[in-house]
């Protein structure tokens, strides 16, 4: 049974095709995985009767011929995700109760390819934050734990905000799981797990049906354990919603005929902002390490520059939070999740201790910055310098992307830390998405690949970041670095009993 | 309106915070104010670095994505759901959610 | 308060007061789809049954723009000679209210779809004023709310919400309550001409807020108040004289007037303080990120330009200029769409029958629209589209009075109730009915000579001077004929022979 947790998409699809393997044994042992894995506090919900029947649906579709590539492969989806008659909280205690009437667009994407759903992952609390720390339903538990130095024994923070998603992954309790990247939601999650992270180009994924955090950048993706799976779940993710007016109408090339295996002649460019004071050294080392399997592969090394780096942090906690603030007003008691009437005299005290309850300190935080921002007075200073200074951002990267292919960067600055160890210093924890945060604003794809292990035993990533529309070419760069890292290392199981 | 030169090195005070979170509709007791505005203000004095930036004749971005804005027909294919749009409510009655009374 | 209304002078115990008025129109646009959600726009229904998830801002919806309601704005912009802009720019303006969903409007601030544009106030004695308009912007209504279904709770219905309106802003151009009560026709009679509404005031399809201040002549501006969601005429031109009366009386006590929303019951005659709103409003406005600016060219401007019918002021200077009709006339039939068009369709008739220029025809056929048809109308509570008299009919009953086969007067009380009752056509009525009038010489001679001479009495007093006395020898020379007596033929023989 647990060989079938340890297969990848490709693996497990090659196998479902073949008719070596039925999609009820496969979601069967995926689903006792689920149970087994329940110290990780993974799951906001569990759907193990849903996922059977699933699985009934697509073996009939394999023996019929009819599959498609994730025909039967059980996946996890984050709670951000709003799925038909199935609870969906966006880790709030705001949504208590709620089960969306309708599918998000890219979940019934998957849906319609024939895929199995194990159940809702736990996340930050609207996908607010960099460790899962912020959920109402509790932290989620990095199935990596240190195995030397001060960190042993303790409990590590699987990343954020998609950490219930690469937390699942990483221990081979799904098979790849939906997430979403407004900040690096989904890449840093992936490199302090060991699991890949990629975070497509704005527009390239629908929006619809999934819970706002910032609209402008908010960009679903997959969290998988290989490259080749990534390019497999994009594919099936991927489309042109016209319900979404920031959905891009682009066909969705084949992901996967992209892993050439050859990047011959392409450039990397190296960007000099990148190397920031306090990194660790480790992290330096496996940056240039990078560089090296990268330019044994036959690409060429270009040092760049990116000027304006740094600004895209602070910009960004500026612009993320004014729209949240804006999007997040619906949360009101009225037409679903908590209602707190307060002391009943006014429809005014009902919104105030329903979002005074409902919402955790984080959300709040940024609700209050994004609403400070946006007032009267203001909104020139920060909300209108942050826009422009987004264009800087994105100028940047239009002047590399004229000399080079792709960007090579480490994708977070630390390792997987304790849980709780940040939690009170706000600005400690938002310098997390440092390395990711320019590709959202700058709408770029770019994709965290799993390419060592730090002095703890830690998994650390690389990231890769491509021009609009190129998921194409990072995959295949990104499958070339994944083959030269040969990074095959897998957490102890500590969570099962 | 406060002058705008300099406005990046503003600060909020409690008070402030309390309008603000008022307007955001988000109950603050008293003694979280004091931490809030804190908080807040780390926040604000980190942005400021912002000011930094040359951003003279720079236009705002408007959109990360490079497209236009698509047009729908003018044609009825949605509503007729009223269960659908009531199934979550908390308080329901009629097909009308009910909130506490809102005197005009 | 008659006088003022039309004089907009409020006269204070100190001194007189003038009135600056502005107001800003809600016109639902006129379109199948709500403006970014695909539900209907149908009015009444049951609650909650013309929402989408868009319109209920269920976690994760996103709006999607509606064509029509693009086209229809342009449409409206064109209409009053207005600056198209065709780049403009969807903001979300951040508040809270029971009948608001997603806790903020998707509204336009900083570049609305509409720019300058002019709107022509027909007032009385022919004369015009110009109302400057400042913009029209697109942005979605919000649902409805009731108060009193239960003791503490209210109900919210979000039908409404999300159907697509034009927010028609006037420069504060006015300055008497008539003034405003004209602006309110024209602008209503202009939309229900293009179609982009149907400015159904007591449905709310349209809607005013007004905004009024008050001042010395010779000074600045005062402060002014904004009285909300006034749905008539009517109450339009009587809210500001009651909110200017009121802003006049404190500041002649001394005062000053807080600027602040407020609401005009028309029960009471008197505007009131809007509690809800008491604060000072910080909406927050930023570009809706959901959205990318709205962008079309001069093609489909021109486009839009030709689906305009012939607008008011221009049918009125034709009415007036080709046709040669009064201006209050012309003014009458302009100033609802089906009446011109009524009107339009009678001339076609008529000058086919008469095988005349229309000009010929038109001041006998507006007279006969505007006192016959629209009185019998009126008393059964008809509109003109729902006229038992076609055109065509019409034009029949007119040709007989045309040729003298009947008089206008038996064409009006005695023909044209029996064609009300549908079935039968002029022609048919006359000849059943006897009602051919009668305009032999020859005939009414004699009856004439009957009456002078069966009457010498009124003869003698109408020989010495009772001039009023025709009318009894007129009368009388009806009754003998029962009333068919062709009046004008009438006149001629019996004026001589009665002078002597």
């Amino acid at each position: 049974m647990t060989d079938l947790t340890k297969l990848t998409i490709a693996e497990a699809r090659d196998r479902l095709h073949r008719k070596d393997l039925s999609a009820k044994e496969l979601t069967q042992a995926h689903v006792k995985a689920v149970e087994d894995a329940r110290a990780l506090n993974a799951f906001i919900t569990e759907t193990p009767e849903q996922a059977m029947a699933m699985a009934d649906a697509a073996d009939k579709r394999l023996a019929s011929g009819d599959a498609a590539a994730l025909t039967g492969i059980p996946l996890g989806i984050k709670d951000l995700y709003a799925t038909h008659d199935v609870l969906t909280t966006a880790g709030s205690h705001i949504l208590d109760g709620f089960k969306p009437r309708y599918e998000s667009t890219v979940s019934q994407n998957l849906w319609d390819d024939g895929a199995v759903m194990l159940g809702k992952l736990n996340l930050d609390e609207f996908a607010m934050g960099s460790s899962n720390e912020t959920s109402f339903y509790g932290p989620v538990k990095n199935p990596w734990k240190a195995t030397s130095g001060d960190n042993m024994g303790k409990d590590l923070v699987p990343g954020g905000s998609s950490g219930g998603s690469s937390a699942t992954v990483a221990a081979g309790v799904v098979m790849g799981a939906t997430a979403t990247d407004t900040g690096g939601s989904i890449r840093q999650p992936g490199a302090v797990t060991g699991t890949v992270g990629l975070k497509p180009t704005y527009g390239r994924c629908s929006r619809w049906g999934i819970v706002a955090f910032a609209s402008s950048l908010d960009t679903p993706g997959p969290i998988t354990r290989t490259v080749r799976d990534s390019a497999i779940m994009l594919g099936s993710m991927a489309s042109y919603d016209a319900k979404d007016s920031t959905s891009v109408d682009r066909p969705v090339p084949d992901y996967e005929a992209a892993l050439t295996g050859d990047i011959r002649g392409m450039k990397i460019g190296i960007p000099k902002e990148y190397r920031v004071d306090g990194m660790p050294d480790e992290i330096e080392k496996l940056w240039q390490q990078g560089r090296e399997w990268l330019q044994d592969a036959g690409a060429e090394i270009v040092d760049i520059s990116l000027p304006h780096t740094k600004y895209a942090l602070p910009a960004y906690y500026i612009v993320a939070p004014a729209e949240a603030s804006s999007n997040l007003a619906r949360y009101d008691g009225v037409r679903y999740g908590l209602r707190n009437v307060g002391d009943g005299s006014s429809l005014d005290e009902m919104y105030e201790a329903t979002r005074a309850e409902g919402f955790g300190g984080e959300v709040k935080r940024r609700i209050l910055i994004g609403t400070y921002v946006l007032s009267a007075g203001y909104y020139d200073a920060y909300y209108l310098k942050a826009q422009r200074v987004r264009t800087r951002i994105a100028e940047d990267f239009r002047e590399a992307f004229g000399t080079v292919d792709a960007i090579l960067t480490p994708t977070s600055p630390n390792a997987a830390f304790p849980i709780g160890e940040k939690m009170s210093d706000p600005l400690a924890m938002y310098l997390n998405d440092v390395f990711t945060v320019t590709a959202n604003m700058a709408g770029l794809p770019a994709i965290s690949v799993p390419a060592g292990l730090n002095s703890e035993g830690l998994p650390l990533g690389l990231q890769i970041i491509g021009n609009t529309f190129e998921e194409g070419k990072i995959l295949c760069i990104a499958d070339v670095m994944e083959k030269a890292a040969g990074f095959d290392a897998k957490p102890t199981n500590w969570w099962s009993k | 309106m406060p002058n705008l030169e300099g406005a990046l090195h503003m600060s909020v005070d409690e008070k402030t915070v309390a309008r603000i979170a008022h307007l955001a509709r988000i109950k603050m007791d008293e003694d979280k104010l004091g931490p809030m505005t804190e908080e807040l203000n780390t926040i604000l004095k980190w942005v400021e670095q912002l000011d930094e930036v040359d951003t003279e004749n720079v236009a705002p971005m408007t959109s990360a994505v490079e497209t236009t804005l698509h047009w729908r027909k003018d044609e009825i294919t949605d509503g007729e759901k009223a269960d659908d749009i009531t199934a979550n409510a908390p308080r329901s009655e009629y097909g009308f959610f009910a909130v506490p009374k809102v005197i005009e | 308060m008659s006088d003022m209304m039309k004089t907009g002078i409020v006269q204070g115990a100190l001194t007189d007061w003038e009135m600056v008025i502005g107001l800003e129109v809600h016109a639902q646009v006129t379109s199948n789809s709500k403006l970014f959600s695909g539900a209907s726009t149908d009015f009444g229904g049951d609650p909650n049954n013309h929402v989408s998830l868009v319109d209920a801002a269920m976690p994760g919806m996103l709006p999607v723009i509606n064509a029509e309601c693009v086209r229809q704005a342009v449409r409206t912009g064109l209409a009053i000679g207005a600056q198209i802009n065709k780049y403009s720019v969807f903001d979300r303006k951040n508040y809270f209210y029971a009948d608001l969903p997603q806790g903020y409007q998707i509204s336009q601030f900083k570049y609305p779809i509409v720019g300058e544009g002019v709107v022509v106030l027909d007032m009385d004695e022919g004369k015009t004023k110009d109302v400057g308009i400042e913009r029209i912007h697109l942005e979605q209504d919000a649902g409805k709310s009731v108060h009193d279904q239960h003791p503490d709770m209210s109900f919210v219905d979000l039908n409404r919400s999300g159907v697509a309106l034009m927010e028609i802003v006037s420069k504060p151009d006015m300055r008497t309550p008539e003034e405003a009560g004209a602006y309110v026709r024209k602008l209503r009679t202009i939309l229900r001409y293009i179609g982009s509404c149907d400015g159904n005031m007591e449905e709310g399809s349209m809607r005013a807020d007004v905004n009024v201040s008050v001042r010395k002549a010779g000074d600045e501006l005062g402060t002014r108040c904004e009285i909300k969601n006034v749905n008539s005429v009517r109450f339009v031109m009587q809210a500001i004289c009651y909110e200017a009366q009121r802003q006049v009386d404190i500041l002649e006590a001394g005062g000053t007037i807080d600027q602040e929303t407020r609401l005009f019951d028309p029960n009471k005659g008197e505007t009131r303080s809007m509690r809800s709103k008491e604060e000072a409003h910080d909406y927050r406005y930023f570009p809706d990120p959901d959205l990318l600016p709205l962008e079309f060219d001069d093609a489909f401007i021109d486009a839009a330009r030709e689906t305009l019918p012939e607008l008011p002021d221009a049918k009125k200077a034709r009415y007036a200029h080709d046709l040669g009709l009064s201006d209050y006339n012309a003014a009458v039939l302009v100033a609802e769409k089906e009446n011109a068009e009524y009107f339009d369709a009678l001339l076609e008739e008529m000058a086919a029958k008469a095988g005349k220029a229309k000009a010929d025809v038109a001041k006998q056929a507006a007279n006969w629209v505007i006192s016959d048809l629209f009185g019998h109308l009126n008393k059964a509570g008809l509109s003109v589209t729902e006229s038992p008299v076609s055109p065509a009919a019409g034009a029949e009953l007119l040709a007989l009075v045309a040729d003298g086969t009947i008089s206008g007067s038996v064409a009006n009380n005695k023909v044209l109730p029996i064609m009300w009752e549908g079935g039968k056509s002029p022609e048919q009525i006359v000849e059943d009915e006897g009602l051919k009038q009668m305009s032999d010489t020859g005939e009414l001679e004699a009856i004439i000579d009957k009456v002078i001479a069966d009457n010498p009495g009124q003869v003698e007093q109408y020989r010495s001077g009772k001039d009023k006395l025709f009318g009894f020898f007129v009368g009388q020379v009806m009754k003998a004929t029962q009333g068919n007596a062709n009046p004008g033929v009438v006149n001629q023989i019996l004026r001589p022979k009665l002078d002597g």
